[in-house]
This record gives C-alpha cells, sequence and structure tokens, in this order.
C-alpha cells in the first residue's frame, strides 16, 4: 500500500516537470493530468478556387463548403453538380473517368459503387495552421535540387 | 320529409314574434364574431408545429430531419416551422390546402405512414407532392423569406451568385429545382424518373 503511495506521488511530481515543456504537438502544454482546451471549430474554405495538387494522384481538394450535403445509398449531392449530365447548368468540373471504373479497368455507364462516396478521398480544407509537422517534399522540389530543372 | 322541410321553411321566413330585431341583429353580429374567432383560433392552432408533430409521424421522421439543417439551427437563431413552408401564407391557399390536409388526418387514423418502413415507402410520393406544389406556386414559401430583390449577391458565394443570376433572376428556374432535400432527406432519386 505504502510503495503504491510512493508510486503515485512520484508519478504526478515527474507529470509537473514534464508539464512544463510541449508534450505533443496535437495536445500542447497542456499537463497529462489536466484536459486541454480544444481549439475553436475553424470555417471552412468556400472561395471556389481550384487548389495545387501535391502529387499527380492525389485527389483534389473541395474549394466550397458541403455542409448539409446529402451523401447516401438515396441520394450523393456531389452529383448534382458534378456528374456527366449535371455540369452544362452548373460548370463545374466533371467527375473524373476513372471514377466510372470497376476495378478490372471496365468503363460503366455511371460512377462505380466503389468510388461513389466522394468524401472517402476528397475533402473540404479548412482555415487553419496544420497541428503536426510535416516535411513533405513535392516531385519538382526534388527534380530542382537534383538537376536545376523542374518537371515542367 | 317535405312537410319539415315546409315547417322549417316558415319559421325561417315569418318574422319574429319572441326576440326584437336588435336582439336578433346585435346577437348574430356577436355570435358571427365568436364563430369567426373561434374557427381562427382552431384554424392557427392546426397552423403551428406543435400540432405539426403531435403525430409521431411527423415527429420521429420529418421532424428529426429538420433539426440539424440551416432552417432549424444557424447562428442568427431565426427558423422556419413546418407551416411556414408547408402551408400557404394567404388566406384562400391557406384553406385549400387545410382541405387538401383532411387526406393526412386521414392518413393518420389508418396509420398509412406510421411505421418508419411505411414513411419510407411513401417518401418519394410524398416528396414530389411538395416538389409540384413549390413548382406549381413558383416556389412561394421560400420566397415569402428569401426574396430575390432583396438578395445581395456579392455576400454569397461566387458560385452561388453566379448560379442565381443565371437561373433565378432569368426564371428559368425556381427554389425547388437546385434546392430539394435542403430541410429533409431525400428518397431514392433514382426511382424518380420512374415515377415521373
Amino acid at each position: 500500500m505504502r510503495s503504491l503511495l510512493v508510486f503515485l506521488i512520484m508519478a504526478a511530481a515527474s507529470g509537473a516537470v514534464v508539464a512544463q515543456e510541449q508534450i505533443d504537438a496535437l495536445r500542447g502544454p497542456t499537463p497529462l493530468t489536466d484536459e486541454g482546451e480544444p481549439p475553436r471549430l475553424a470555417k471552412v474554405e468556400n472561395r471556389d478556387l481550384r487548389r495545387a495538387r501535391n502529387y499527380p494522384e492525389q485527389p483534389p481538394t473541395i474549394p466550397h463548403a458541403i455542409d448539409g450535403y446529402q451523401l447516401d445509398r438515396n441520394y450523393n449531392q456531389c452529383l448534382s453538380c458534378h456528374s456527366r449530365t449535371a455540369i452544362e447548368q452548373s460548370q463545374a468540373p466533371m467527375v473524373s473517368i476513372t471514377h466510372f471504373m470497376d476495378r478490372e479497368g471496365q468503363i460503366l455507364a455511371v460512377v462505380s459503387p466503389r468510388r461513389y462516396f466522394c468524401n472517402q478521398c476528397h475533402v473540404v480544407q479548412h482555415d487553419v495552421q496544420p497541428l503536426v509537422g510535416n516535411d513533405f517534399v513535392d516531385v519538382d522540389s526534388l527534380l530542382i535540387e537534383e538537376t536545376g530543372q523542374s518537371s515542367e | 320529409m317535405g312537410s319539415w322541410l315546409k315547417r322549417w321553411w316558415l319559421v325561417l321566413t315569418r318574422p319574429s314574434v319572441h326576440f326584437s330585431l336588435a336582439f336578433l341583429t346585435l346577437g348574430g353580429f356577436i355570435a358571427g364574431v365568436i364563430f369567426w374567432g373561434a374557427f381562427n383560433t382552431a384554424l392557427e392552432a392546426t397552423n403551428t408545429e406543435t400540432f405539426c408533430i403531435s403525430c409521431h409521424e411527423m415527429q420521429a421522421n420529418v421532424y428529426q430531419e429538420i433539426r440539424p439543417t440551416i432552417h432549424f439551427t444557424n447562428r442568427s437563431g431565426v427558423r422556419a416551422t413546418c407551416p411556414d413552408c408547408h402551408v400557404p401564407h394567404e388566406w384562400t391557399d391557406k384553406i385549400a390546402r387545410k382541405m387538401q390536409a383532411s387526406k393526412e388526418v386521414w392518413g393518420a387514423i389508418f396509420g398509412t405512414i406510421d411505421t418508419r418502413e411505411k414513411f419510407l415507402e411513401h417518401r418519394l410520393v410524398m416528396a414530389q407532392r411538395e416538389w409540384a406544389r413549390f413548382t406549381a406556386n413558383d416556389s412561394l414559401e421560400c420566397r415569402n423569406c428569401h426574396a430575390l430583390e432583396y438578395m445581395d449577391f456579392t455576400r454569397q458565394s461566387a458560385r452561388a451568385a453566379e448560379q442565381h443570376e443565371r437561373f433565378l433572376e432569368t426564371g428559368e428556374k425556381t427554389c425547388i429545382d437546385c434546392h430539394k432535400g435542403i430541410a429533409h432527406e431525400l428518397p431514392d432519386m433514382s426511382r424518380q424518373a420512374s415515377l415521373d
């Protein structure tokens, strides 16, 4: 019993020491014994301007808000603008042809079921700073560093 | 039958013997006011959200669906209740809609949509009825609050402003053409074409 008490006191003391520094980027300087204050909810970017892709296969991010969009078995609201037939009125980019292929590469008449749920890959962006650092370098920067030429 | 009708006809066409003219006119007037007041009060009582969701068909399905949408909860706390969108605000149209709604009383009594499954089965037909109503009256219930004349396109997102300019301002489309399912979930829309 006493050893447990000593252990607890030591644990608490060491916790207090650690609390002075950054424990974790997501957690911030909040001690482990406390509950951190969550950041304010950020606004979804709604500028309708396409963003660069970090690599060619990157699913493009959604440049507008999609609050309350219905995306279920019954209805796909994204397709109400981005489907093959809707783009004439909406002037939105059409769902890419790769989305009409099944996994054997066979082209279907409509968006393939495996590509139906848009926000599995395409996401909105929030106006926030990244919580965790990232040292991703895109291919152009690598090429310039190696050869002095860009890919384009 | 014939003699009964004749007797009442005689009573109604003869001048009153016991009641004065003032009593009959004033009494008639006051009775009229009371009747009209009661009628209107009852009418307005059935024109509230509390009344709508007193039936579990509305409470458990469509009411739950509107709650997370912008017409129920939003930054400024202004909200639309059921009759704001589903009952015309003008008296004549309101009475017409109320008469149609007697079929909904029938449905409530005989349990046309009293389970979730029955509701989902009927949902497309019911939704199409509302869409047809909105198309026919040029989305009047939307425009009771969202009038084109007072829309500031510069405060809308670029995309919305462009669409409103191309389709709403020209009268090519009406609100409901693009804004289906903003307040309630949409049914299986792939079945829509087969029912049109």
